[in-house]
């Protein structure tokens, strides 16, 4: 640690008084490396072990595509649903003083501390054909639960604080000068909105699509019980990796999560890439 | 009021601003609030007796107490990772930071379901440990190891993500007036330090306690559904559904529900009373 004494060599840390860097640092990594690193560099020299042909033949098995196709469209309406609520929400709480604000602040983080399985049988309970509002639905024709709709439904529910918490503290530091002069040059309410306020969320925004995102493509407990699990219908690609590994399928198993697990790769690195621009561009951290 | 037709123009109007009130409280109602609510209703629709005869039920009781060892076991590993991890990125400087900040990040984005599969490529029966963990009589998956394990991985971020930044923006001038004062490292932390985090980090263990006690796809991958022996509540929860027990499925997922909402009333009120002393960029 004491090495980097002379200014002019080149060093990876710049010096100081505060004790503990060796020892924190060193266990940060002791930590993280037996944690998170070798179990997922485990999985990668598995999913490689297999070889390039199997690997490909594992994930061009119409079951495995057909799963990885639900989860993503679901995810991604899911996603889409959540951006337009939670910039509404976010706008709302911001903007607007009404009774129990506070409470529906609160209430927006509730998916966060719901455990995912009991989020899942509430909202079988609430749109199963003989549920709590599958009932009314079903004289209607709309089938909610056991079809892919339910697993939107449960990625709406499960990703919503996403998207608002992201925009919320980007949106509380919106000078609101911008908007007055916008409106004295002769902007409609609706032109300033869309002109001079949603350009300068627009990170915000795509960085919590991205969350909600990836969270939907990779969520599990609160989509196995809505979905109904029809191979190739609402088949979602964590179940099907549960069911491989449940035939001792560990090679299909390991090939559909190394699939799965670049794709959230991209998506981290697409995220971090949306922040760090944005920081060059507005000069705010989210 | 002069101008009973005076607008404000960085305002909506009002039939607006009540239009899109109503429409977020709808879709919160909707969403989030009736779930809550069918949980609980669902639990006592056969009564109090059935509500609780559900719970005192052997294998509900062992299910609530293996979720409380493994979050006995998990929620505080995180907590020394995350004062560790915090200490060393939030008061030095050092290269490669960024990357160390998104690799603590890396759990967030992997699906639970994954998050367990590793653990089970790694210390299953046909993996390379697993011949060496089978002759010295240990197991890993499948056993409450592999499901503390995995609980740890999931948690992994919660307290390190609400000290980092929290730590960022206190500095490093108090700790540093601590040692020029004489105080060695282990003082500087416990009466400088932890004092100014403290709600911060009670904040992060609730968060990660209420995790780690309500994770299911990662468990679920890892734990072999043993009843008695390796079920979690939220485990215990999927296996009464399936057997179509309704009111027990819904007693111990009222459990976990009033765990979330606890969680989130008592972050409320650090929220009110200490929020200049959590960090203005919350996360998850």
């Amino acid at each position: 640690m004491a090495s980097a004494r002379s200014a002019a060599r080149w060093h990876w840390k710049t010096p100081s008084v505060i004790p503990g860097f060796g020892l924190t640092l060193g266990f940060t990594l002791a930590y993280l490396t037996l944690i998170i690193l070798i179990p997922l560099a485990g999985l990668a020299w598995r999913s490689a072990s297999l070889g390039w042909s199997d690997f490909v033949r594992l994930v061009l098995d119409p079951r495995t595509l057909g799963a990885l196709k639900v989860s993503f469209s679901t995810a991604l309406i899911a996603a889409v649903v959540n951006v337009i609520f939670g910039v509404v929400t976010a706008w709302v709480l911001v903007r607007y003083n009404f009774p129990g604000r506070r409470i529906v602040d609160a209430i927006v983080d509730l998916p966060f501390a719901i455990p995912t399985a009991v989020a899942g049988i509430a909202l079988t309970a609430i749109y199963a054909p003989n549920g709590l509002l599958g009932s009314h639905l079903a004289p209607l024709g709309i089938k909610v639960a056991y079809t892919p709709l339910g697993i939107i439904v449960a990625l709406i529910a499960i990703g919503l604080p996403f998207v608002v918490r992201t925009v919320q503290p980007v949106m509380q530091e919106i000078s609101r000068e911008v908007e007055e002069a916008a409106a004295s040059l002769g902007a409609s309410r609706l032109q300033t909105i869309f002109r001079v306020i949603l350009p300068g969320l627009t990170p915000a925004i795509l960085t919590g699509f991205a969350l909600a995102l990836a969270r939907g493509i990779g969520e599990y407990g609160s989509v196995i019980f809505i979905a109904g699990n029809i191979p190739f219908v609402s088949e979602i690609a964590p179940l099907l990796i549960v069911i491989r590994l449940e035939e001792f399928d560990y090679g299909a198993a390991t090939a559909i999560a190394t699939v799965m697990l670049v794709i959230s790769f991209l998506m981290l690195f697409l995220i971090n890439f949306i922040q760090a621009w944005s920081r060059r561009r507005f000069g705010h951290a989210q | 009021m002069r101008n009973e037709h005076f607008r404000n123009p960085i305002s909506e109007t009002a039939p607006v601003r009540w239009a899109l009130i109503l429409a977020v409280l709808a879709f919160l109602a909707l969403f989030v609030l009736l779930p809550l609510l069918v949980v609980f209703t669902q639990a006592f629709r056969e009564g109090w007796s059935a509500y609780f005869s559900a719970l005192g039920e052997p294998d509900a009781v062992s299910a609530i107490r293996l979720t409380l060892l493994v979050a006995a076991i998990a929620v505080p590993a995180n907590l020394i990772f995350g004062l560790a991890a915090s200490w060393a990125i939030a008061k030095f400087d050092f290269k490669g930071k960024a990357f160390l900040i998104t690799l603590i990040d890396l759990p967030f984005s992997v699906s639970p379901v994954i998050s367990g599969l590793v653990y089970v490529l790694l210390f299953g029966a046909n993996s390379v440990l697993g011949p060496f963990l089978k002759s010295h009589g240990l197991q890993v998956v499948f056993a409450v190891p592999g499901i503390v394990l995995a609980t740890i991985f999931v948690t992994f971020p919660f307290v390190a993500r609400e000290l980092i930044p929290l730590m960022q923006e206190q500095g490093t001038g108090d700790e540093e007036a601590a040692i020029s004062l004489g105080a060695n490292g282990w003082q500087a932390f416990w009466y400088v330090t932890l004092p100014n985090i403290k709600w911060g980090l009670l904040y992060g263990v609730l968060l990660c306690n209420a995790r780690a006690m309500g994770e299911f796809g990662a468990v679920s991958v890892v734990s072999g559904h043993i009843r008695g022996l390796t079920n979690t509540m939220p485990l215990h929860v999927e296996i009464l559904y399936n057997d179509y027990n309704i009111v027990g499925a819904f007693a111990v997922a009222s459990l976990l529900a009033l765990l979330a909402l606890l969680t989130l009333v008592l972050r409320t009120i650090l929220e009110t009373q200490y929020g200049s002393e959590l960090s203005a960029t919350q996360k998850h």
